[in-house]
């Protein structure tokens, strides 16, 4: 093996027109571990997913998989990286107008020239992986939500990729699919030996299952660690994240002038 | 700001968003043609393309082209039977449809049936991941998605101009001949006559194909730019038919100022 | 959808087209009456060809054995030389007539072969000889209205 850190984030800023989402974020993904990243809503996280995915370029800052600089690489580069890589979507982003089975079979389809009898196999043992062997037939829009998301699973390791990165995986889930897909993630990870990363605002999800936890706030990493380390943090954000508290250094209320004045100076 | 400033950076902005947008649609098109061999090369998804856009659009464009048909055949007999030409009621249907009608109302037909259904289609996609999901799966979107629609688009387009002009010329054979009473061999021999394969069956076939160009790439560009929520993709679709009519009528006067002056 | 359906729905779909663009090109259109075989080239001369267009029949006792070429005009002689493409099935004397006729009153124009009794024949690139003239509706009208003056006058 090459490199210890299959994925490292060096110094990266990004923005979207003038605002910087992030500035100056550093993080390591050993391989073969679990590494989530928290942080509320709306704070970045599946920006920095695309980063590494090379769909969106940093400002400053790099990315680098498996030793090579991810914004770096010409059309080919990227798609050769993006082949190690299998992305489990927030909403799964299952193709509409494939049924389970072909959703599943696509990426092998496109990237192998395996005959049509292997394909099927490969799929009914991926869908069976995630449970859904029997739903083959179904279309994604007869799927329920947790459902959907296992297809998704599916066909998001269709290629055994080295690296799996799940956007919101919990997110919208009842506890027991929250339960199932959570067991995924955990068994994949160690029967495939490929390298998690998990992008989550669920606090005992990833507390219980993760190795190693990042939190971004405000555009940096605010705190980070084993989980066992964080829960013991004293850090006032992370207490606040993981007590789930309503107000503290991350702020209720949306940036804004004194509410007293928008009330008598409205104009 | 002084009211006359802000119309002048109102119409400032308007033109460079226009022109940026017909920037980034010629950068697509360019993509479209260079991925195209994927489209070619993987036949069956450009046929089943060609099923939506094409096949589903045969029944609004034949029942139009019909009545169009019979209705120029009826206008066209009022009008020329003053003049006692009312045999030349053929070569008039014949060539208002060739020339113009087949090829600008198949194409608003088409931007309003199978654009907007490119345009929400894709842009739906576009919503919920898909386009996304595809690119992280190291498989371009405009390999796959937008360059089998757009090549559908221009091999039916013709196709279905040509139905329309064929169904209408029926359609005012119709009214002529049986209703009207028009001698059947005069209207066609009339027909025959006037009527050139090369000026006028030919360019049209060009305008037609002109515009099934003109026509997908605009559904397949609004719906790849929409931005992904359900007004977004809803806007879209409005602008898919207001720009591709407009596009088409534009485009037609020119061809139209080319063809003739030749 | 099944793919076999698809693709019998699409086939059917090219099938109607390309019948349709035959229907266009030959029941509507003139592909077939249009292509003359081989043809020989040869022109004539006018001193006016009224509204006489390129691609404008050639007829000769009303069957169309020819057609216009193009049109130019002769600096020299300040005349319009048109020329005329004629089927290699039909030969004509040399000294055939070309005359400029409109069909009907109002509508297109063509030039008329009608042959004389020479033995010898047109040949690629010899000039007709013996034309006439488009007739002018405002010429004609002027000398109507002036013969009845003139007749008028005479009473
Ligand atoms: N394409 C885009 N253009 C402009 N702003 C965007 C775009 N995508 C996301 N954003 C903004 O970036 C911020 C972070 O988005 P995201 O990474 O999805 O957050 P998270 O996944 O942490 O909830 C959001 O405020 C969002 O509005
Ligand atoms: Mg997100």
């Amino acid at each position: 093996m090459a490199q210890k850190n299959i994925v490292e984030i060096k110094n990266l800023s990004f923005g979207y027109g003038n605002f910087m989402l992030h500035k100056d974020i550093s993080m390591v993904f050993p391989r073969g571990k679990v590494t989530a990243i928290m942080g509320g809503s709306g704070c970045g996280k599946t920006t920095i997913l695309r980063l590494i995915g090379g769909q969106i370029k940093p400002k400053a800052g790099q990315v680098t998989v498996d030793g090579k600089i991810v914004h770096k690489q010409d059309r080919q580069g990227i798609y050769e990286l993006r082949r190690k890589m299998g992305m489990l979507f927030q909403h799964g982003a299952l193709f509409t107008d494939l049924s389970v089975f072909d959703n599943v079979a696509f990426p092998m389809r496109e990237h192998t020239k395996l005959p049509e009898s292997m394909i099927r196999d490969l799929v009914l043992m991926k869908l069976n992986a995630v449970g859904l062997r029997g739903a083959h037939k179904l279309m994604p829009t007869e799927l329920s939500g947790g459902m959907a998301r296992r297809v998704a699973l599916a066909r998001a390791i269709a290629l055994d990729p080295d690296i799996i990165m799940y956007d919101e995986p919990f997110a919208g889930l009842d506890p027991i699919s929250m339960a199932v897909i959570c067991d995924l993630i955990r068994t994949l990870n160690d029967a495939l030996g490929a390298t998690s990363i998990i992008v989550t605002h669920d606090v005992e999800e990833a507390f219980s299952f993760a190795d190693y936890i990042y939190f971004v706030a405000d555009g940096s990493v605010a705190a980070e660690g084993t989980p066992k380390e964080l829960s013991k943090s004293k850090l006032p954000f992370v207490h606040q994240f993981v007590h789930g508290e309503k107000d503290g250094p991350v702020p209720f209320h949306h940036n804004a002038p004194s509410y007293k004045k928008d009330i008598y100076e409205w104009v | 700001m002084n009211p006359i400033f802000k119309i002048l950076s109102n119409i400032g902005n308007q033109v460079t968003s226009r022109i940026w947008r017909l920037g980034s649609a010629t950068r697509l098109f360019c993509l479209t043609l260079i991925y195209s061999s994927e489209s070619f090369r993987r036949i069956h998804l450009t046929i089943r393309e060609i099923y939506f856009t094409g096949v589903m659009s045969l029944i609004i464009i034949v029942v139009s082209a019909f009545f169009v048909g019979m209705v120029l055949g009826l206008q066209g007999y009022y009008t020329l039977q003053k003049y006692g030409s009312s045999e030349s009621i053929g070569v008039l249907v014949a060539l208002a449809l060739l020339r113009e009608l087949g090829p600008v109302v198949t194409a608003l037909l088409f931007a309003g049936r199978a654009g907007t259904a490119i345009t929400a289609e894709i842009g739906l996609m576009k919503a919920t991941e898909q386009l996304s999901a595809m690119e992280m799966m190291a498989i371009s979107p405009i390999a796959r998605i937008i360059s089998p629609r757009f090549w559908a688009g221009v091999i039916s387009m013709p196709i279905l101009a040509s139905i329309f002009s064929m169904v209408g010329v029926m359609g005012g054979y119709l009214v002529a001949v049986p209703i009207i009473g028009v001698d059947h061999g005069a209207f066609w021999s009339q027909m025959n006559v006037n009527v050139d394969f090369r000026i006028d069956v030919i360019n049209g076939l060009i305008k037609s194909f002109v515009f099934g160009v003109a026509c997908t790439i605009i559904a397949l560009y609004e719906g790849y730019d929409a931005p992904p929520t359900a007004e977004g993709v809803s806007r879209a679709t409005t602008r898919t038919v207001v720009t591709s009519s407009l596009t088409v009528l534009g485009l037609d006067f020119i061809l139209t100022s080319f063809m003739m002056s030749n | 959808m099944d793919k076999t359906i698809l693709d019998i729905w699409v086939g059917l779909f090219v099938a109607i087209g390309i019948a349709a663009l035959m229907g266009l090109a030959m029941r509507v259109g003139n592909l077939t009456s249009n292509t003359l075989g081989e043809t020989y080239t040869i022109t004539a001369n006018y001193e006016n060809i009224g509204g006489l267009k390129p691609r404008a029949p050639v007829k000769s006792s009303g069957v169309v054995v020819g057609r216009i070429d193009k049109i130019q005009f002769d600096t020299q002689a300040y005349q319009a030389v048109v020329t005329l493409k004629i089927d290699k099935r039909y030969p004509f004397p040399k000294d055939t007539f070309a005359n400029i006729y409109t069909s009907g009153l109002l509508g297109e124009q063509y030039i008329s072969l009608e042959a004389g009794g020479d033995d010898h024949f047109l040949k690629e690139g010899d000039r007709v000889s013996k034309t006439q003239d488009a007739v002018v509706l405002e010429k004609l009208i002027s000398q109507f209205l002036y013969s009845k003056a003139s007749e008028e006058s005479k009473k």
